[in-house]
């Protein structure tokens, strides 16, 4: 079953390996579609970095479990790892972002957590999926309504960074080290343009 | 009522919101302008009938209502026409290659992946380019942001097409960096 011949086709058909238009074969995911429209890209990295990585009474893990948890129900293979990785680094360890992503009750996060992410997860489904006895709850649970206003627009955004990266049928690269490499960066650097580009990954197979 | 205690409960859709959090605010309505009003092979006009579309799938009234009047504005068209993209383009004049990024944008309104090889080849076949299907792409999923914001704290909405009118021109002709927020803001 396991031929070489078997488990390249697997590959192909698991993973896509040409978009729906020319991007720069190095950098792939989300990062390409940044560079190859740079103008539109600018507000979408000033909104991220402000709401994932901005002054918040939830900590940057927190929204970063936000981002997995929705782009994990939206099948994004390339948004769900790399901002796993973010998670587990921010977090120190791996179970929580594993975890969640099975059973929201079962992460080891404060019930206020709990509470946001089934507004995210709601959020992921349709704006008009979120009910009154979920922003009850996690008001119940000290969620402010900054709290809520930002999980529900980090959910939002997500929504549209999935849709953009599978839309465009970016390249999710298989290999798992990519995605530490990726989250790598997102911890150190956030989501502003690095201020040189991004010329020095076409020399390397991950990103620094 | 919304979902959040807002400043001021009388503004509708996303302008209430704006002025709940103006740090967000800033970015979110550049993102509109330079969607919807920058450079692009496409149209304000194209761009914003695929804004109202996506809209109206994912059930945004306010959305839906205020881009398809700024659509309305671009096109010479009177607000009461809003009607005709839920009836699907019968009094609209749209161009072929419009109607396959249409087609495109319903795709991505269900999934990214939803978007298929064959999608993007019937869109090229009526003449879009790469920048084209790239537009209509991420507006489409922009729009996927904005709608579940919008509805998932719970705003309220008008209900006439009326009461569009004066909004979308002002979203048409002013911009978004302008209009709607900043003054409400400055004000907050």
């Amino acid at each position: 079953m396991t031929t070489p011949e078997k488990k390249q086709s697997l590959t192909q058909t698991q993973y896509r390996t040409v978009p729906h238009i020319p991007l720069p074969e190095h950098l792939p995911g989300i990062t390409g579609l940044l560079e190859y429209s740079r103008v539109t890209a600018e507000p979408i990295r000033q909104l991220t970095q402000f709401i994932l990585r901005g002054e918040n009474s939830l900590s940057p893990a927190e929204r970063e479990l936000i981002a997995t948890i929705v782009s994990h129900n939206n099948e994004c293979r390339f948004c769900t790892a790399a901002h796993t990785a973010a998670a587990d680094l921010l977090l120190g360890e791996t179970e929580t972002c594993e975890l969640m992503k099975q059973d929201i009750e079962a992460a080891p996060v404060s019930d206020k957590m709990k509470a946001l992410l089934k507004i995210a997860k709601q959020v992921q489904v349709s704006g008009k999926a979120v009910t009154a006895e979920s922003v009850a709850n996690a008001k119940a649970q000290g969620a402010t309504d900054t709290e809520i206003h930002d999980t529900v627009l980090i959910a939002g955004l997500f929504c549209l960074y999935n849709r953009y990266v599978d839309g465009m049928a970016t390249v999710a690269p298989a290999d798992p080290q990519f995605y530490t490499g990726l989250g790598q960066r997102l911890v150190d650097h956030g989501y502003n343009r690095l201020p040189n580009g991004y010329d020095h990954l076409k020399k390397q197979t991950q990103p620094s | 009522m919304a979902h959040i205690t807002l400043p001021d409960e009388s503004l509708p859709g996303i302008v209430g919101l704006f002025n709940f959090r103006p740090e967000t605010a800033g970015p979110l309505q550049l993102l509109a302008e330079t969607l919807l009003r920058g450079e692009s092979p496409l149209t304000s006009g194209e761009r914003e009938l695929i804004a109202s579309y996506v809209s109206l799938l994912n059930d945004t009234h306010f959305c839906h209502t205020s881009h398809g009047s700024a659509a309305m504005a671009h096109l010479g068209y009177d607000v009461s026409l809003i009607d005709d993209i839920k009836n699907g383009f019968q009094q609209i004049e749209i161009s072929s290659k419009l109607r396959a990024l249409l087609d495109i944008a319903a795709k991505v309104q269900k999934s990214g992946k939803a978007v298929t090889d064959e999608d993007i080849a019937a869109a090229r076949a009526e003449g879009a380019g790469d920048k084209e299907i790239h537009d209509t792409v991420l507006i489409a999923a922009a729009f996927c942001m904005f709608n579940r914001y919008v509805d998932g704290l719970g705003t309220w909405a008008p209900q006439e097409n009326e009461a569009y009118r004066e909004m979308g021109q002002r979203m048409a002709f002013t911009g978004y960096v302008r209009f709607p927020v900043k003054a409400d803001v400055v004000e907050v």
